[in-house]
């Protein structure tokens, strides 16, 4: 009798080790459009009014978690802003003179100077989930095809780039960040030269991106902004529109520039404490523009 | 319904309630730069309160439900917590353990498990990033979140199945030891016998 249970309770652990891998080889083998990538977005489109509810009941528990820890932070983020504030202070100055010479160019060459991203027709969501995860930087947000959001579609927040759309069901989506491993998006470091390269991310440390494949003889330095490059060659046109603010250089050091060809930032967003983000539905706008630039 | 039916489908809504809590609450607060995870407490709870069948049963359905519910990669999170459940309902089964710490201590294994072989999975599956040794740093605070969480998510799992507060959910003194493979000492199958 107990061999019996032995046996049995064995065979339970073996079989469902063995389930999991079942699944886990086809789920990788399998396209997008496969039955257990339906089946997913089925469970997601059922799940979405739950998690939009039990995000909307448990936000102040978050937002009382998230004050402690501001509150902790606040004296040193205080100091370090204070610096900040003055070298902000320097550069307004020299930054006022370039804008009015900036709006002189651009009235001279006749472009709109309108840089908003309501020309992207924007579309605000939600985020209603999140992977607990380093190794899945995803986000699950409350609008879907139904409100016109598709996959490829860029993400943004107020302060610059979060993501692109990977994923949609009618009424909800998810978003795949610039921290997760499989992202890469193509920029340029705001230096003299506009040094192009790929940012992307280190697993590990959410807080950190890379920007790679830098020219050799890139003169970044530490501070200087990095935005999206958009679309450069009209044979491999860029999700992104140009000049969304990805992050500030933070750390360069020769031999890695030599070397790697790659350089430290840090993102403008940050990415671990989002609750609303835009969708740009109509990227193409702006990738238009560049490609015919 | 039976006792240990309606015990089984307790544990399966804690389960579910709990997945949904950490994907809606939890993972939208990092502490210590990570995200604490509540999904190998669970399970590890469910295994030390229940036993190794509907440990490893705790296991597949909570992993499925989070794989389907972020969309990850299907079958890798239950891949990982099937032995979480088995292991921590054999700690049960073979050593019957009393102490009140034992939770929290199970907690951190079953967390730092998971995390570590989260990351090996995903290394075997391929990665198309640099991946930092401070990821090394992030395993080691999931696994301090996961073993400060512990105790209140053995509790609340030893709530919802109806018993006490210790570590495997019973009284201590109507404890006594197990014999070694009986396989019977599940709640959901000795109150089958009764």
């Amino acid at each position: 009798m107990p061999d019996k249970r032995v046996r049995r309770r064995r065979a339970v652990l073996g079989g469902l080790v063995g389930l999991s891998l079942i699944l886990l080889t086809a789920y990788v083998g399998e396209s997008l459009g496969g039955p257990f990538h339906s089946l997913q977005r089925g469970v997601v489109a059922v799940l979405t009014p739950i998690q939009d509810g039990a995000s909307r009941v448990l936000k102040p528990a978050r937002d009382l978690v998230s004050w402690v820890g501001d509150t902790l932070h606040a004296k040193s983020e205080n100091a370090q802003l204070k610096k900040q504030r003055d070298q902000l202070l320097r550069q307004t100055v020299g930054a006022r003179a370039a804008q009015a010479e900036n709006r002189q160019l651009k009235a001279l060459v006749g472009l709109d100077g309108a840089s908003g991203l309501g020309r992207y027709g924007t579309v605000a969501a939600r985020v209603i989930g999140r992977s607990p995860t380093v190794w899945y930087s995803t986000l699950e947000i409350d609008k879907g095809s139904g409100d016109g959001i598709h996959a490829g579609q860029p993400v943004v927040s107020g302060a610059g780039l979060v993501g692109k759309v990977t994923q949609t069901t009618g009424s909800s989506a998810i978003v795949t960040l610039i921290s997760d491993h499989t992202s890469g998006v193509a920029a340029k470091v705001l230096d003299r030269a506009g040094d192009p390269g790929i940012v992307v991310p280190q697993v590990g440390t959410p807080g950190s991106l890379l920007i790679q494949t830098l020219p050799p003889r890139a003169n970044v330095r530490a501070g200087d902004p990095v935005v999206t490059a958009g679309t450069r060659s009209a044979r491999y046109p860029s999700l992104f529109p140009p000049n969304i603010p990805i992050g500030t250089i933070t750390t360069v050091s020769a031999d890695e520039l030599s070397l790697s060809q790659q350089a430290h930032l840090a993102p403008v967003v940050d990415l671990r404490r989002l609750d609303f983000v835009q969708i740009l539905t109509r990227p193409a706008a702006g990738a238009t523009a560049q490609a015919a630039r | 319904m039976t006792e240990p039916t309606a015990l089984a489908l307790r544990l399966a809504v804690f389960g579910i309630v709990s997945a949904l809590v950490q994907i809606a609450g939890i993972s939208q607060i990092p502490v210590l730069g990570v995200n604490a995870d509540l999904s190998p407490l669970i399970v590890a709870s469910i295994g030390l309160l229940a036993g190794s069948g509907p440990g490893a049963l705790a296991g597949f359905g909570v992993g499925m439900f989070i794989d389907l519910a972020l969309a990850q990669t299907l079958g890798i999170s239950a891949l990982l917590l099937v032995p979480i459940g088995y292991a921590a309902g054999r700690l049960r089964e073979l050593r019957d353990p009393s102490h009140t710490l034992v939770p929290l201590a199970l907690g951190a294994a079953a967390s730092f498990a998971f995390a570590a072989g989260f990351g090996i999975l995903q290394l075997m599956l391929g990665v198309g990033a640099p991946v930092s040794i401070l990821v090394l740093r992030d395993i080691l605070a999931v696994t301090l979140l996961g073993a400060i969480l512990a105790l209140p998510v053995h509790a609340l799992a030893a709530r919802v199945a109806g018993r006490g507060g210790s570590a495997r959910g019973a009284p201590a003194r109507s404890r006594r030891p197990r014999a070694y493979a009986t396989g019977g000492l599940s709640p959901l199958s000795t109150s089958g016998r009764r």
